[in-house]
């Protein structure tokens, strides 16, 4: 096969990528969408098969088996709620893999351009790679969730940067030095260590997206340095879907994309909120006796729900208070959870129809009506101090304002305080009730009430 | 690509960017319509995208040589692939589960 035909074949495949993102905008088409996407790589990879320099498939078919085992395997035994840590792998893996392809495709005489996309493959898979390994990490908590923060960390960042760009021109203008090479290889590495660890649990949502972004940025660089389009298409689909669910997250937090990188929650989280009131803990039973009267519910789950695995008791309890002739919906705040859609996909599993699945905007318009608002594993999306308090970090952050609700059910383990180290008012006021205990555990009481 | 070689300068940068910045327009078009509900499965079903790598790979790999190229090609060949198989198979998965109740 010609290179004009793999070529033409190119074109086809990026076509089959855009339409299946595009089928991706509906629940409905979604799945249609992906199939159309996996189609127009198995073109793509097809067709590369026939290039004439391939002069050997051995190695080919041995790497593509091992990696379709690897894939395969993770893919069907992934928990849901362990999505996020499967992902950052993913990013990680897409990571390597740019900064390998960019690698083998150094020549001692590739121009100054080529050299610099060769050089940006590296440096961004790199970054990519050792980042994702830390967000990995710290989300399957084999590290501290912490923001790791030291003194001098700006001027050691400020220097990493610096020899990255130093080590950037003398690769480019000494292509054949390897020596420049393995500098920068160290150097992405060591990025994307100190890029993550000052970034917070809580922060997850963003750092996730930008890997993912930056996934597809190295795949693009890559195709950059071994001049293929289809290469360049696809990673910067892929890197304008991460930029703009990095954009959708911070803007859900009320924080820039600078200030999540770089400062953590530590300097700010030492300001008091003075709260007024008590804390009324309620009972499972007393609370069934609210719940069988209510005509409203709605549900606000958050990363404690995937915690516990209470996805399922939850939508056992929405069936019995549908029964009840009762109305329930769930409203999800965009950074429940620890990846962009991580509740949505929990419930998704447990059977929820989506089209109960409320967005933020959605949902606050009806809270008034809402007889009983159960908070489950959720705190500071749902923390009335965004909008009352001033003084704290979270104020001008968007929340789901259960408070507004007639009676509003807060399960929680105990009463320390959320990631972010807030504290919380919605729990000290007139209508809100706690009931303590381990969520899955307390609907289940609330279950067999019912029955 | 010789025929875009007008003259004596090699326009392959200003071609490849060219395709840059219309697909990266194209892709800020296409997933500002992604509702939040699909952002999970979006984010992995990107993430099957960004194996494209696989087909810069390929070329490595199948060099016959047995060199560092060819095993830089054959590891980049394994860990796109986990990303393209793992990537599309979990986000079918998570896909399926998302269903509407009939009325």
């Amino acid at each position: 096969m010609g290179a004009l035909t793999i070529n033409m074949a190119y074109v086809v495949a990026a076509v089959l990528f855009i339409l299946g993102l595009k089928r991706l905008g509906s629940p409905a088409t979604a799945r249609q969408g992906n199939m159309l996407s996996s189609l127009a790589m198995l073109i793509a990879v097809v067709v590369t098969l026939a290039d004439q320099s391939i002069l050997s498939y051995q190695m080919i078919a041995i790497g593509v088996i091992i990696g379709s085992l690897i894939g395969a395997f993770a893919a069907k035994r992934v928990e849901m709620t362990g999505m996020p840590e499967l992902v950052a792998l993913f990013n990680g893996f897409g990571g390597l893999a740019s900064l390998f392809v960019g690698w083998a495709a150094i020549e001692p005489d590739s121009s100054v351009f080529m050299a610099l996309t060769i050089f940006l493959s590296i440096l961004i898979g790199g970054v990519t790679f050792t980042g994702s390994m830390v967000a990995w990490g710290k989300l399957s908590e084999k590290m501290s969730g912490r923001p790791m923060m030291f003194t001098g960390q700006r001027i050691v960042n400020a220097i990493i940067v610096l020899a990255v760009i130093a080590s950037g021109y003398m690769f480019s203008v000494e292509p054949s030095n390897h020596m420049w090479l393995y500098i920068a290889i160290g150097l992405s590495f060591l990025f994307g260590i100190m890029a993550v660890i000052p970034i917070g649990g809580a922060d997850m949502p963003v750092v996730i997206s930008l890997l993912n972004s930056y996934s597809g940025l190295a795949a693009c660089a890559a195709g950059f340095a071994v001049s293929n389009n289809i290469l360049i298409v696809a990673g910067s689909l892929v890197g304008a879907s991460g930029i703009i669910l990095t954009q959708i997250m911070c803007k859900a937090m009320n924080r820039s994309l600078g200030h999540v990188l770089f400062s953590g929650f530590s300097a700010v989280s030492n300001e008091k909120v003075v709260v007024e009131g008590e804390i009324k803990p309620i009972s499972a039973d007393d609370a069934f006796y609210v719940l069988e009267a209510a005509s409203s519910v709605a549900i606000i789950p958050g990363y404690g729900m995937a915690v516990a695995q209470a996805q399922h008791v939850v939508k056992e309890l929405q069936e019995l208070l549908e029964q009840n002739g009762c109305e329930v919906n769930y409203g999800i705040h965009p950074v429940a959870g620890r990846m962009p859609g991580h509740m949505n996909v929990l419930l998704a599993e447990a059977d929820v129809s989506y089209d109960q699945l409320l967005e933020m905007d959605e949902i606050n318009p009806r809270m008034e009506n809402v007889d009983v608002a159960i908070v489950i594993g959720a705190n500071d999306v749902v923390n009335p101090a965004a909008r009352e308090v001033k003084s704290s970090p979270i104020y001008g952050m968007p929340v789901i304002n259960v408070d507004k609700a007639r009676t509003v059910f807060v399960l929680k383990r105990s009463m320390a305080s959320g990631f972010a180290g807030i504290e919380n008012p919605l729990f000290y006021k007139e209508n809100t009730r706690m009931l303590f205990g381990d969520a899955k555990e307390t609907i289940g009481t609330l279950i067999r009430s019912f029955e | 690509m010789d025929m875009l070689n007008l003259g004596t300068a090699d326009l392959t940068p200003v071609y490849l960017s060219f395709v840059l910045i219309l697909a990266v327009f194209l892709g800020f078009e296409l997933i500002n319509k992604v509702p939040s509900t699909l952002h999970t499965p979006l984010m992995s079903g990107a993430n099957a995208i960004s194996g494209i790598t696989l087909v810069g790979a390929l070329v490595y790999a199948g060099n016959g040589e047995g060199d560092l190229v060819s095993w830089l090609g054959f590891a980049a060949v394994v860990l796109a692939t986990i990303n393209v198989v793992g990537g599309y198979m979990v986000t079918d998965r998570m896909l399926a589960m998302f269903k509407k109740r009939e009325k």
